[in-house]
């Protein structure tokens, strides 16, 4: 009975520290969230997740609800993966992902019906699509399923911001262009529009959102080179 | 019929699941560097999607939406289950997926070995859910409404996948800016279809 008291607080800490107890934000675990930033971006150098990630980008808030949504859904599904990741037979592994990354969704969905209903009438089935947006499983079947629980949840929140970063990019970009607002309030003064200025409403069409984030692929790998593919 | 076949024209052209919606770019990007595995690709989501969205339909109709378990028992109609709708969704497109990955297995070896590694894919593939989420907005009247829903989408992405894939095996004998190579021009291209595609938007059906 002691004994047993003696061993339960040390458990967590083993858990969380992945054996070497080496510090929280240890160099190689700051790595694990800035890196998908740039250099391991989850979209334009993995090539994950595009497919919500364009649909939804011609306005700077619903972006960034779907940023916020998806480092939740992601953070928390690969904590719980991670958690279980010596449990779940290889076999049905997928089965099992999907069922606790769609579970984490609809809290997501709920919240958002529930606290901002205009911007999830906005994302509308988008929100759904976090389920099988390739980032979540990705990283999931890539790190979660073979690395301790605070190491994946690291992974899950860089990953998704990194997503969320270049989201939010595009979106700026669209929005400032296509009709001179951000976030909704008008920044391009009146007085460039008596001069003659339009608003380009080819940006807010979807196809600029693929051209956008075309654009931005160049100029991230003009600048790092080593990301250049080879044909 | 006409209805249908309006209908059908429409999923493929004018709502077009990658150009219009962007759904299933994922393994559109990744898949899309030769033709041979392009169409592998596209014949699978064809059946996929054409099997999952009447599923999913019936799902919706008699289980899922407000006031469906009416046929069970009169005082059900309070109930609405539609939250559960992602769950269950994404629990019949895995079985489909896997069911579809057995039949193939057994009776077409030969598909099953052309097929092989996309099928588990499939699951995963934003397009599926896509349709089924759609289908639910849509509020269709009928089974076969939804399924010719599903086969024009189906449709729609093979061919824009065989699209992307014809041109990215040509492009390779340009000379495209080094940064731009692969993911960038083909993102570009893309953007370019789908702003072509748009043309179809005029047509009213």
């Amino acid at each position: 009975m002691a004994n047993k008291e003696a061993e339960s607080p040390k458990k967590p800490i083993v858990l969380f520290l992945n054996k070497e107890s080496e510090p929280l934000f240890s160099k190689k675990n700051r790595a694990l969230l800035t890196d998908p930033l740039d250099d391991n971006n989850p979209i334009t150098v993995q090539v994950l997740g595009i497919c919500s990630a364009l649909a939804i980008t011609v306005q700077l808030k619903p972006a960034l609800v779907m940023s916020l949504s998806v480092v939740a859904v992601m953070g928390a599904s690969n904590f719980i993966i991670s958690l279980l990741r010596n449990l779940i037979p290889n076999r049905i592994r997928i089965i099992v992902q999907l069922v606790v990354v769609a579970s984490m969704v609809i809290l997501v969905d709920q919240i958002l019906r529930a606290y901002a209903y205009d911007v999830s009438k906005e994302l509308s089935i988008f929100i759904g699509l976090i389920i099988t947006n390739c980032i979540v499983m990705g990283r999931l079947e890539a790190f979660a399923l073979g690395n301790g629980v605070w190491k994946s949840f690291l992974d899950g929140i860089g990953n998704a911001a990194g997503y969320g970063f270049i989201l939010i990019i595009v979106a700026f970009f669209r929005e400032l262009f296509g009709s001179g607002k951000l976030f909704g309030y008008q920044v391009i003064p009146d007085a460039f529009y008596e001069m003659g200025y339009e608003n380009n409403g080819l940006m807010l069409l979807s196809p600029m959102a693929l051209i956008t984030v075309g654009i931005f692929i160049w100029i991230q790998r003009a600048r790092n080179r080593k990301l250049i593919e080879k044909n | 019929m006409e209805g249908y076949l309006n209908l059908f024209v429409k999923s493929i052209f004018i709502e077009n699941m990658i150009f219009a919606y962007f759904l299933g770019m994922c393994s559109y990007l990744a898949v899309s560097k030769t033709v041979k595995t392009a169409v592998g690709l596209g014949f699978a989501v064809i059946f996929v999607l054409a099997i999952t969205v009447p599923i999913n339909f019936l799902l919706d109709t008699y289980l899922l939406r407000p006031g469906a378990l009416q046929w069970l028992d009169p005082s059900y109609a309070e109930i609405d289950l539609s939250f559960l709708s992602f769950i269950m969704f994404i629990a019949v497109i895995a079985s489909m997926v896997q069911l579809v990955e057995m039949i193939v297995e057994k009776f077409a070896p030969a598909l099953y070995g052309a097929l092989g590694i996309f099928l588990p894919l499939i699951a995963v593939n934003c397009a599926i859910l896509g349709g089924s989420l759609f289908m639910q907005q849509k509020d269709f009247s009928s089974v076969t409404e939804s399924a010719v829903y599903g086969l024009g989408s189906g449709v729609g992405w093979l061919l824009a996948i065989l699209a992307i894939a014809a041109i990215r095996e040509k492009i390779i004998y340009s000379n495209v800016p080094a940064p731009l190579r692969g993911l960038g021009i083909t993102f570009i291209i893309t953007g370019l279809m789908a702003l072509g595609f748009m043309s179809f938007m005029g047509i009213k059906l």
